[in-house]
């Protein structure tokens, strides 16, 4: 059985087929790479892991439960933690107090024992912040800690974010263009990031990425869409070289190997 | 500047984040504490009547700033649970129930019900949800008239004295007294506040604020969380109530009116939505504001032989200053608090720009 599975899921807006009859299956311990042009459905999909869209048909199990019996609110309980393409932070937040939503599944104590601070609910605080030391001691984000999100540059937001999800240590990782608008500095970090979550922390992951270059250093298997379609399924090279894939990408400039060019 | 070195993980779970602010604190609780002691010296306590009233305005302050500040959904009906406290508070009373239990169920009542008829329109978003409570409040009077065996209706109702274990409290016979006790729901209340904001309801109320799918992915309920805020805020309202008919010594049914309920929201915006503080510091403006105007009034009249009898001059000055706040100082009084704060902790290296929020980034493609 598969972390993930994703069996013949269709979702239709109005007219526009977003996701036409897609199959997919993330193991456990790999990072599945989805990739496409524009509008091609990626985040669709993840949005519809999320419970955030219902489709018309198919079914999404993880970990041998029926997600789509479930709500958007449920899902992070199972293990799944995502983040947004174009960035969703709690804004009038610190970067600590965003990380520790991100524990909000790991809650153990109620409003009446947080009213009063109980000593339950104090002993539960000293853990989340515990568990979030140890994201900002991984992603480096010591000097951002204490800093509202409304005044932080791009680059660092992205890195709230992932830390944001992590934070909820999840089994499944949603990457929705991790390195989107980073600087090459920032998409390296954002590579070893990801390779460290895969091998030191066992999560699996799945990301949507325009970058070929980290989607070729990063994942196991990539999957290609175009217009709600599977076209290819395989390692990086395979799909790259498919020639549905290339005739999709062609005109578009988007596919490359050094993967810079972004839309 | 001060630097917080963190020493273990308790060091920023404390209410206090360094030993100064504790000692700032400490000070301001021994004035609060101390101030009868002034009006006993000066043998008239009427202006200390004054200073509970507001203590009562920044209860009910705190409850809508935990709904609109800090859970970002705004309500023009806070005067209706404030009602609902009131006259709960009343019956419990005159049901021969000590005000010891009557007065905490009477908020708590207050919170149930509102929630239940707040749960219809948590859905509902921005303005929407205004305008149904909205509606909520206008209708206030009329259910007031319309309970009349428990309300008194148009007659309205005398609200029976505080009755402690035998201690007397009313307001006129024994202000220092009630003082003390509105002062203790107040501190009490803020420390509610303050622990809610540092445990996981909290924030989950101020996730919801900042961003509804991002809670979501993160596994927060929204109903639930919404209907948990608005229990707790008209909780507060329901208590403020209560206090207020016993301050007011009778209630009709234009006591908790329209204007009331919009008070209450310019009180928060004033004072700075999104902190605590601001609950108080809007308390204060709204309980200073008649009092100014009529001090003005007398001293015009006398100096000057001027006399102003504009009606409604009070409301036109309120819409002034609320419209000047969100022109100039969105963040409230307590923001340029805390500008003046920063500009002396940082002194000389203060910079214009600080406290300007960059501008977002693109929201993400909305999913309904
Ligand atoms: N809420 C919505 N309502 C209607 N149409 C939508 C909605 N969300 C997405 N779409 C459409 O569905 C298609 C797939 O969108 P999606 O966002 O999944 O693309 P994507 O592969 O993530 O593209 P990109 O690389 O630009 O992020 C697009 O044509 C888009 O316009
Ligand atoms: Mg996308």
């Amino acid at each position: 059985m598969s972390l993930l599975e994703i069996e013949n899921v269709t979702l239709r807006f109005g007219g526009l087929v977003a996701v036409d009859n897609v199959s997919l299956r993330v193991e456990e311990g790999e990072v599945f790479a989805l990739v496409g042009p524009n509008g091609a459905g990626k985040s669709t999909v993840f949005n519809l892991i999320s419970r955030f869209y219902d489709p018309a048909e198919g079914r999404i199990t993880f970990d041998g439960h029926d997600l789509l019996g479930h709500t958007a609110d449920q899902v992070p309980s199972f293990g799944i933690a995502r983040t947004f393409q174009n960035i969703e932070l709690f804004e009038q937040a610190t970067v600590l107090q965003n990380l520790l939503v991100g524990r909000h599944r790991h809650r153990r104590t109620g409003v009446l024992s947080n009213i009063v601070f109980s000593p339950k609910a104090h002993s539960e605080e000293r853990r989340h912040r515990e568990a979030v030391e140890q994201v900002i001691d991984f992603l480096n984000l010591q000097h951002y800690r204490d800093k509202m999100i409304g005044g932080l540059p791009y680059g660092v937001r992205k890195v709230v974010e992932l830390g944001r999800a992590l934070a909820s240590e999840p089994k499944l990782l949603l990457l929705d263009e991790p390195a989107s608008g980073l600087s090459v500095e920032e998409t390296q970090d954002m590579a070893f990031w990801i390779e460290d979550i895969q091998t030191q922390m066992g999560i699996s992951v799945m990301m949507v990425e325009h970058d070929m270059g980290l989607v070729s250093a990063v994942s196991n298997r990539v999957m290609a869409l175009s217009d709600g379609k599977e076209l290819a399924t395989g390692t990086a090279a395979e799909v790259q070289s498919h020639p549905a894939v290339i005739e999709a990408y062609l005109g578009t400039g988007e596919i490359s190997k050094t993967g810079t060019s972004r839309a | 500047m001060r630097f917080v070195f963190k020493t273990s993980y308790d060091a920023d779970i404390r209410l206090f984040k360094h030993r100064a602010q504790a000692v700032w604190y400490f000070l301001l609780l021994l004035l609060v504490l101390a101030t009868p002691l002034y009006f006993v010296a000066i043998g008239d306590a009427y202006l200390l009547g004054e200073i509970t009233g507001v203590l009562i305005l920044a209860i009910a302050g705190m409850g809508l700033m935990l709904l609109t500040g800090h859970t970002g959904l705004p309500s023009l009906g806070h005067a209706t649970f404030m009602a609902l406290g009131c006259y709960l508070n009343i019956n419990l009373l005159g049901a021969g129930i000590p005000w010891i239990i009557a007065f905490p169920l009477s908020g708590l009542i207050a919170g149930l019900l509102g929630t239940i008829i707040a749960l219809p329109v948590l859905r509902l978003h921005g303005v929407y949800l205004a305008l149904a409570t909205l509606a909520m409040s206008i209708l206030t009077s009329d259910f007031v008239v319309m309970a009349e065996p428990w309300t008194g209706g148009i007659a309205g109702a005398a609200v029976p004295d505080i009755n402690i274990f035998g201690m007397e409290v009313n307001r006129y016979s024994t202000p220092y007294k009630f003082y003390y006790l509105v002062l203790f729901v107040a501190i009490l209340l803020v420390w509610f506040y303050r622990n809610l904001l540092r445990t996981p309801t909290g924030r989950s109320f101020t996730a919801i604020r900042d961003s509804e799918i991002s809670a979501r992915a993160m596994g927060i309920n929204l109903t639930r969380t919404k209907a948990t805020s608005f229990f707790l805020s008209a909780t507060a309202a329901g208590l403020a109530g209560a206090l207020f008919g016993h301050s007011a010594g009778y209630v009709t049914n234009e006591t908790f009116d329209l204007v009331m309920s919009i008070t209450l929201l310019l009180m928060i915006v004033i004072g700075g939505l999104g902190f605590i503080h601001g609950a108080f510091f809007g308390a204060i403006v709204v309980g200073i504001i008649p009092v100014a105007i009529a001090n003005g009034r007398s001293f015009l009249a006398s100096t000057f032989d001027i006399n102003i009898n504009i009606p409604g001059l009070e409301s036109a000055l309120f819409a002034l200053i609320l419209v000047g706040f969100i022109l100039f100082e969105p963040m409230g009084l307590y923001g340029r608090w805390l500008k003046i704060r920063t500009y002396f902790e940082l002194f000389p290296f203060y910079r214009k720009d600080m406290f300007k929020r960059q501008k977002s980034y693109l929201k993400t493609d909305r999913v309904q």
